[in-house]
């Protein structure tokens, strides 16, 4: 486990080319980052079910939600600053009012976007489409869970909104993963505290366990790769059995993971629980490792936040 | 040139559809009759002369497809949904009540309504994405939408324009509702659009200009539309908000007023 690294956008480009040759209603939306997204490779085989809109991210998600009206089953994406922000309102409306088969996959979400900035680095969009009635909300933790991911979501009906990483990432799942819709993966087990991860935090999440596990303190990991619909009795299972709980996303700590376990344990089962994510702030340019330190987002903070939660017992 | 029986057949139609608005309106007691008066002639003649569907068979594959995008105009498509036969004349007076299918602005559920609307600007973008699917699927389904002229303000409308005209979408007919107002007053003072045909020439549509009550002029507009191959069609109707009732007529007040249910009669009376 992690020692071998993969981009989930290579992962996606694969998904799609897959889901094109087993399914001739897929189609495929982009805005000028198609190459980038590595959905561009879907053109080069199925250039007639491949549109490029440009420029246009609300044009973008509304000619998917006609496409979808059809009968399609359409992926359309860009960076992750460009799509929940830019056209909330088409997604509310257009997809998600109406329940339409629009699967959004949106590379680049979090701070490790690094040199861009600020303006590029996306950590809002958890809590903006966990909002919305009927959209699903995934996050990948590895190259091979996003395959799975991609595939998994073509046939079940309803939006979906998919978020991946620029770099690549250490893989999490060497032996295969099989995804199933509101199911978290429990990657390690233990009884001392519940470490909750999505994204690119669960290797980080690995990595605070083992050196937890150093000092003493057995960390449980799981992956909560579903955040919407979030897998509750697995939530609730792991709080009970270790009585304090640390969730870690690459996401502000408003409205996104974190908050989605506290609202699941505040009414069913309260437990003293820390959230590592953004600090309610915005990011600035740096390489993504310095970027992910900054702003509190490695296995030495969950540990650190793990190690407190349990002196403070 | 079309009969003179089918004119008279249309006309009556027209006539019948806003007393159904008016009804309906004063009994929701809220709603938008301005913008639902303005575009009548246009939707009687896509759905009792022009468009392809199956009332019995919403959701028939090959059918036209028709998006308001313009959603406020919900009493309009409701009151000809009904006539066709797609559900009971009697449930345009539930309009806008709690239980009922009939929601404010268009949502699904009601037979006959192909998207939610309401959000203004963002109907275009949904006709651009079925005229894509007819043509990969290689059906003879055409797309039509109905816009406001006041949305046209919004940006999307122009990345919808720019999408349609790349894609060559010879399949897909927008119609403006050019009635001049909008619910701060009128659409020149508030964010002018004019010129409004030259903008849509510029974005490579082929653009048709009509008269939005004469039956000859709008039936001959969407006629030159399907023949129309390789360009996206833009038919501008030039319309009178509120049209059919004097007082109703070019004002901005009844953007969002109904007829009182009281003086129903005094609106029903003007009808010709």
């Amino acid at each position: 486990m992690l020692s071998k690294q993969a981009a989930m956008r290579d992962a996606y480009g694969e998904a799609l080319l897959e889901l094109g040759a087993s399914n001739k209603d897929v189609v495929v939306v982009g805005a000028d980052t198609t190459g980038s997204l590595k959905s561009g490779v879907f053109a080069t085989k199925f250039p007639e079910r491949f549109f490029n809109v440009g420029i246009a991210e609300q044009n973008l998600v509304s000619i998917a939600a006609g496409l979808a009206l059809a009968g399609k089953v359409a992926y359309a994406g860009t960076y992750a600053i460009f799509v929940p922000g830019k056209s909330v309102d088409q997604i509310r409306n257009n997809i998600c009012y109406p329940n339409l088969n629009v699967k959004i996959v949106c590379s680049h979400g979090g701070i490790s976007v690094g040199p861009d900035g600020a303006s590029h680095q996306q950590v809002e969009d958890i809590a903006i489409m966990r909002a919305i009635p009927k959209m699903k909300v995934i996050v990948p933790s590895d190259a091979v869970s996003t395959k799975s991911i991609i595939k998994a979501i073509a046939p079940i009906p309803g939006p979906f909104y998919v978020r991946l990483t620029r770099s690549s990432t250490p893989v999490v799942y060497d032996s295969g993963f099989e995804y199933e819709i509101g199911k978290a993966q429990v990657l390690r087990e233990g009884g001392d505290v519940a470490l909750f991860a999505c994204g690119i935090m669960v290797p980080e999440a690995l990595k605070a366990a083992e050196s937890l596990k150093a000092s003493g303190v057995a960390a449980a990991v799981v992956d909560l790769h579903t955040i919407k619909p979030i897998d509750s009795d697995t939530v609730v299972k792991f709080a009970e059995k270790c009585g304090r709980v640390v969730t870690a996303e690459e996401h502000n700590i408003m409205g996104g993971m974190g908050s989605a376990v506290a609202e699941v344990l505040g009414e069913k089962r309260p437990t003293p629980m820390r959230r590592v994510g953004v600090m309610d702030t915005f990011g600035e340019s740096g390489d993504a490792a310095e970027l992910l330190k900054k702003y509190g987002l490695t296995a030495a903070h969950i540990e650190q936040e793990a190690s407190s939660l349990v002196r403070s017992r | 040139m079309e009969t003179a029986q089918e004119i008279v057949r249309l006309k009556e139609l027209a006539r019948n559809t806003r007393k159904l608005i008016l009804e309906s309106l004063a009994e929701a007691g809220s709603g938008h009759p301005g913008g639902s008066l303005s575009a009548v002639e246009l939707l009687v003649t896509l759905y009792f002369h022009v468009m392809r569907h199956e009332p019995k068979d919403p959701k028939w594959a090959d059918r036209d497809r028709f998006f308001l995008s313009k959603g406020h105009a919900a009493p309009l498509l409701y009151s000809i949904l009904a006539q066709a036969g797609y559900f009971p004349v009697e449930e345009l007076m539930t309009l806008r009540k709690m239980g009922s299918r009939l929601q404010g602005h268009p949502s699904m559920g009601i037979p006959g309504i192909e998207a939610p609307a309401g959000s203004e600007g963002i109907g275009l973008s949904l006709g651009v994405g079925t005229s894509l699917a007819a043509r990969l699927d290689r059906k003879p389904s055409r797309t039509y939408v109905l816009m406001g002229d006041g949305e046209q303000q919004e940006g999307q409308i122009w990345e919808a324009a720019m999408a349609a005209s790349k894609y060559r979408l010879d399949n897909l007919t927008a119609i403006i509702d050019r009635n001049g107002i909008q619910q701060d007053g009128l659409t020149e003072q508030i964010m002018p659009l004019e010129p409004l045909a030259a903008k849509w020439r510029a974005f490579n549509w082929n653009v048709i200009e009509v008269d939005g009550y004469d039956f000859s002029q709008i039936i001959d507009g969407f006629d030159l539309a399907a023949s129309t191959k390789n360009r996206p069609t833009v038919i501008i109707a030039h319309t009178v908000k509120g049209k059919g009732i004097s007082f109703m007529e070019w004002s901005p007040h009844y953007h969002g007023t109904p007829p009182a249910k009281d003086k129903l009669s005094d609106f029903l009376s003007e009808l010709k």
